[in-house]
């Protein structure tokens, strides 16, 4: 028999609602398999057993007494700890909020709730979002689960690794420049970066606030369209939610890629790209060639700048959000009492922010100094919207856009850590899409010396649906995604 | 990445402490070295973008088409006092306790 852990979400939803599953029976199959196979991976910061027990109940209750239970009745979902939860610390995997605990829950976390999904912890990350591997987390790194030696990618790595061990059935996670994308291919699992202004960021701790959004990771295209259908959607506490019609982004699934027109991204490929990697995106587009799509290589060259325009904006948002963490209101507090004010927030945020932080703040206050704004700051703005400007220009001509999730498969842990540079460069296939604002997804797309290889594919802004079914046509008819690590 | 153009450095030590000053992020010595060296080498690849052509290119500060987003001035409950002290590390007589400014 399979363990309830093992089902996907819908499914698990449908036994619950048709009464042959109980809540509490996926809560606690779920947390079995999270002692069993939680030592070796490090993917939560923080667990919610009793609460998770707690809510498993009350959503029995609610299934026998004839309420209609909701959309994610029984589901268990991880929430990355940079989202913040009511009552449950919120740390974003750094010292400086290591005991901070939210007194208000963020609107996707609302809305899991509404729906009966069960919240049953919150997972590892790099500090603040800021890096690819997760290795910059206060607590220490997550493993990747096909690899324990290997970085599971970043920031939402312990999202990614929560999905593809089964520790947990959903997860959410937040993309800045890739932080979404990066760990589902380098961990083997779908993760989508919805375009920006589709889901709230009302209670997702500031990093880059004009780059980044909150998306689902999970194992399979069906169930990254239902997490999305909860959670996107216009709420009033965030200023920049748009007002969109709300889709059923699961029912829109079916029909195919015939006379689909893809666009494969040439700059992604070639120099600087892996040969197996790239090898693995072409069978892909073969593969949608055979489904009926027909394709077209496609060159954008201010591509090229998309990774400094990139850094040089989320740093400089960075360096002014993160400005807000003084010690006082909340956070780590320096305990020196003879220390002035400058010297006291100096000494707390000194050492309540580690290294990658504290170097992006510093980036950041650079590029944003008189003297240095418009040479740096402002001409990255302008960058960016030449870039928008292709990918508006591509979308005339393609449906969607395609090329590999990540450059190369995942890397060992230690490897890049003491390079800053070498880590940005990670991230040279991912960030184009949030300077533009469009959506992205990444797929499992086959495997490259037993490591994971995704593939990725862009649609316009708001093109969500088109998306999702480009990756389901795919996943319907190859069997990547069904590969599970042997752990 | 190892090219370091060594002779005319973006960035020295003294900027580099001169900005955690104004960032309020306290450095050790060595980090000062450490970063000095790292902040070259990141600033030096973003010059990349120096031969963008951005002639009479608007800067992008956002991408959605949003200015002046606002809701009806109507009261609403909020975040009870408790709640807002909650997470402080000092608090006095129901204040936030800062550091003293002189």
């Amino acid at each position: 028999m399979t363990n309830p852990y093992e089902l996907s979400a819908k499914e698990t939803a449908e036994r619950v609602k048709r009464g042959e599953l109980t809540a509490v029976e996926c809560v606690s199959s779920v947390f079995d398999r999270i002692r069993d196979v939680e030592g070796s991976i490090h993917a939560y910061v923080t667990l919610m057993e009793d609460l998770a027990m707690k809510r498993a109940r009350e959503i029995d209750s609610k299934a026998k007494s004839d309420k209609r239970p909701g959309k994610l009745a029984g589901v268990c979902i991880a929430v990355k700890d940079n989202i913040c939860t009511k009552g449950v610390r919120t740390t974003c995997s750094s010292r400086m909020l290591e005991n901070f605990v939210p007194p208000y829950d963020a609107t996707v976390v609302e809305r899991i709730i509404q729906e009966d999904g069960i919240i049953v912890g919150k997972t590892n990350m790099d500090e603040f979002a800021m890096g690819s591997t997760t290795e910059t987390s206060y607590f220490g790194p997550t493993r990747n689960p096909w690899n324990s030696i290997m970085v599971p990618g970043g920031s939402s790595g312990g999202s990614a690794a929560a999905v593809s061990t089964d520790e947990t059935v959903l997860a959410l996670g937040s993309d800045t420049g890739g932080s979404i994308r990066c760990p589902a291919s380098f961990c083997s699992v779908v993760g989508l970066k919805p375009t920006y202004g589709l889901v709230s960021r009302y209670g997702l701790i500031a990093y880059s606030n004009s780059l980044e959004q909150i998306g689902p990771i999970t194992g399979s295209v069906s169930d990254c369209a239902l997490l999305l259908e909860v959670i996107a959607g216009y709420d009033e506490r965030d200023s920049t939610s748009v007002k969109t019609q709300r889709n059923s982004y699961v029912e829109l699934l079916e029909g195919g890629v015939e006379r689909t027109r893809i666009g494969v991204i040439k700059d992604f490929l070639g120099e600087g790209a892996n040969t197996g990697v790239e090898k693995r995106v072409w069978e892909a587009v073969h593969k949608l060639e055979d489904l009926g799509a027909f394709y077209e290589e496609v060159s954008i060259p201010s591509l090229k700048y998309t990774l400094p325009a990139y850094y040089l904006i989320a740093v400089s948002e960075a360096s002014s959000n993160l400005a807000r963490y003084d010690g006082v209101r909340y956070g780590y507090k320096d305990s020196d009492e003879s220390c002035n004010w400058s010297e006291s927030f100096s000494r707390s945020r000194g050492v309540g922010f580690g290294p990658e932080v504290r170097r992006r703040m510093i980036l950041g206050t650079f590029a944003l100094s008189a003297g240095y704004y418009n040479e740096y700051y402002i001409k990255a703005l302008k960058v960016r919207t030449l870039i928008g400007k292709a990918f508006n220009r591509a979308f005339k001509a393609f449906t969607v856009l395609i090329g590999p999730t990540m450059p190369f498969p995942p890397f060992k842990i230690g490897e890049k850590i003491k390079d800053p540079l070498a880590l940005y460069l990670c991230d040279v296939d991912s960030v184009a899409v949030n300077l533009a604002g469009c959506c992205a997804i990444s797929v499992p797309c086959g495997f490259v010396d037993c490591l994971p290889v995704g593939l990725q594919i862009i649609g316009k802004p708001f093109g969500e649906a088109e998306v999702l079914r480009v990756a389901y046509t795919f996943e319907q008819n190859t069997d990547h995604q069904k590969k599970k690590p042997d752990i | 990445m190892k090219k370091k153009r060594s002779l005319s450095r973006l960035i020295s030590k003294k900027e580099v402490e001169h900005l955690a000053w104004l960032s309020r992020i306290s450095l050790s010595e060595e980090e000062k070295e450490l970063f000095t060296g790292q902040l070259n080498d990141i600033l030096d690849y973003f010059r990349l973008i120096d031969e963008a052509d951005t002639k009479n290119v608007p800067p992008t500060y956002n991408v959605l088409d949003l200015s002046n987003v606002f809701r009806r001035d109507i009261v609403e409950s909020s975040l009870p006092r408790d709640g807002a002290l909650k997470n402080a590390s000092k608090k006095e007589r129901g204040y936030f306790r800062a550091p003293r400014i002189v």
